[in-house]
């Protein structure tokens, strides 16, 4: 449990307190302080580079923390949705046995699991044949079977068409009121933040702002950070745009403004640079 | 029935098929054809240290292999350019074991059978070694099999359900070792990882799991070594190269055959 007095102690499912992550010696994230409560849908957002998935290896425990430490509360199950995998095209393997990987479960589980995701029929499909959005929807239903607390997935929709990632997302609302599992996700979607989450923790090496959508959506770091400017909407569509196809813009004009205004959760001026 | 070569030959090669299905398959999958040739070519090495030093022949591929799979393993952890790092080792590690075994007196005569096998000379005692070897490497991977396919498949997918996938990386990197040192007298250190690569991919299009791919490339290890033993026999040809391309012409059977069931 966190120790944090200041925190919910009682009820956080995964917490971090303070971690640092560094890569051969360049410290990626730095002083990264939060939580996730039962049942909520958390997201991070932030620019390439900012260190999201690497936030998501931390909690997991598959990155080893340099300061701080990672905490869960007793017996949590997690269920994970790694980015991007890719099934090698020399490995023959179904979308039943891959559910059963590594632990077995009965084909009735299996089955029950791709019905819940909405897609019964790929079971006896290779994983290499399926479309993108299937391949996306087992990989959950194999993190639903564990009957996760918490479901962390990382750029889940990624290569996923506009109404592909509408559904998805769709589709992790209704598990969270179905089963009550709390959802951790990384993304850099703008809509998909502001529809689906309960709250946003908006990342660029260490945690610029968070809060409920409508809260971070005005917060100077968050605007300044997408490019937002004074623009509005059109300068917003030129940011999904550029995001969609290029990837390779940098945002270090970041943080230069609207320290002085907003209430930053880190007011760290060096943290312009991300890798 | 042990006293007839013929009968000793046919269970080395299937025994070894055993060990060489498995892993051959685990090979194919992670892309590490290379990172086999490798440990194989450095076996070389291994015995000319262990004819210059007296030990016995098994002990010193076992332990030379097993040195050259861990440093493999551990250069492309670092993160080594890995094409290039194993090229240079596996090059290198072949021409210093030849260097080396030309200053043991006696040997260059047979070096042929070090480099290509000699299955019809196998004793009870290598078919001992080679049945233990193998036997040894098929039970690890059966009790290795979900968590060895689950970091095969993604290393972060294997440690968020509790697996270490360096652990299981580790436990091939053994089972390639000893693979390396059993298979010498059957195929030959240059043709090991052919022994591995070839069965599995073959298997590749008639399998519809990870298990059935690794049980059909036992078959056809199996198939292979007992269709080379006979065209050396026959034809009195070098045994590792005919087992090998026994292998290759399944392999192109596959190739032809698999796309056209799949219509």
């Amino acid at each position: 449990m966190s120790r944090l007095p200041d925190r919910g102690r009682s009820m956080s499912l995964i917490a971090a307190d303070h971690a640092c992550v560094r890569f051969a010696g360049t410290e990626v994230l730095h002083d990264i302080s939060l939580r996730v409560d039962p049942a909520e849908i958390v997201t991070i957002v932030g620019p390439n580079g900012s260190g999201k998935s690497t936030l998501l290896r931390a909690l997991l425990g598959i990155t080893p923390l340099a300061a701080g430490r990672v905490s869960r509360r007793a017996g949590l199950r997690i269920g994970y949705v790694p980015q991007r995998l890719q099934i090698d095209r020399t490995l023959p393997i179904t979308a039943r046995r891959f559910l059963s990987l590594p632990r077995r479960h009965p084909p009735a589980a299996s089955a029950a699991a791709l019905a819940r995701v909405g897609v019964p029929e790929v079971a006896d499909r290779q994983m290499a044949d399926l479309s993108g959005g299937q391949f996306q929807r087992v990989l959950l239903a194999r993190a639903l079977l564990t009957e996760p607390d918490l479901l962390i997935l990382d750029e889940p929709t990624q290569g996923l068409d506009q109404p592909g990632e509408a559904a998805f997302y769709r589709l992790i609302d209704e598990l969270r009121h179905d089963t009550g599992c709390a959802v951790l996700m990384v993304s850099h979607d703008l809509h998909v933040v502001m529809s689906a989450s309960d709250r946003v923790i908006c990342l660029n090496g260490h945690i610029c702002c968070e809060g409920t959508p409508q809260v971070v959506s005005h917060a100077p770091e968050y605007r300044a950070m997408f490019g937002l400017g004074t623009q509005g909407a059109l300068a917003l569509y030129r940011h999904e745009h550029d995001h969609d196809h290029t990837h390779d813009h940098t945002h270090d004009h970041g943080h230069d403004h609207g320290h002085g205004s907003a209430r930053p959760r880190v007011g760290d001026p060096r943290g312009h640079g991300h890798a | 029935m042990l006293d007839d070569f013929l009968v000793r030959a046919g269970l080395a090669g299937f025994g070894l098929s055993l060990a060489t299905g498995p892993l051959g398959a685990f090979v194919v999958w992670r892309r590490m054809a290379y990172f086999g040739d490798a440990t194989a070519h450095a076996a070389i090495l291994g015995v000319a240290l262990a004819l210059a030093t007296d030990l016995p022949v098994g002990l010193g591929t076992l332990a030379v292999a097993l040195l050259m799979a861990v440093t493999v393993a551990t250069l492309a952890a670092r993160g080594w350019a890995m094409d290039t790092t194993l090229g240079v080792l596996a090059h290198s590690a072949l021409a210093f074991g030849l260097v080396a075994i030309s200053f043991v007196h006696g040997v260059r005569t047979d070096l042929s059978a070090w480099l290509f096998g000699d299955i019809l000379a196998v004793t009870r005692g290598d078919l001992a070694q080679i049945w233990g070897g193998a036997g040894l490497v098929a039970a690890l991977l059966i009790w290795r099999w979900s968590a060895l396919l689950t970091a095969t498949l993604n290393g972060d997918l294997a440690h968020a359900s509790g697996i270490n996938p360096d652990r299981e990386r580790l436990v091939l990197v053994l089972a390639l070792a000893v693979v390396v040192a059993v298979a010498l007298k059957v195929v030959g250190a240059l043709l090991i990882a052919a022994m591995l690569i070839i069965p599995a991919a073959a298997a590749r299009g008639m399998a519809r799991s990870p298990e059935s791919m690794a049980a059909l490339a036992v078959g056809i290890g199996a198939v292979a070594s007992i269709g080379g033993l006979g065209l050396s026999l026959w034809q009195d040809t070098p045994a590792g190269p005919s087992i090998i391309a026994c292998a290759a012409v399944v392999f192109a059977l596959s190739a032809i055959v698999g796309p056209l069931r799949r219509r």
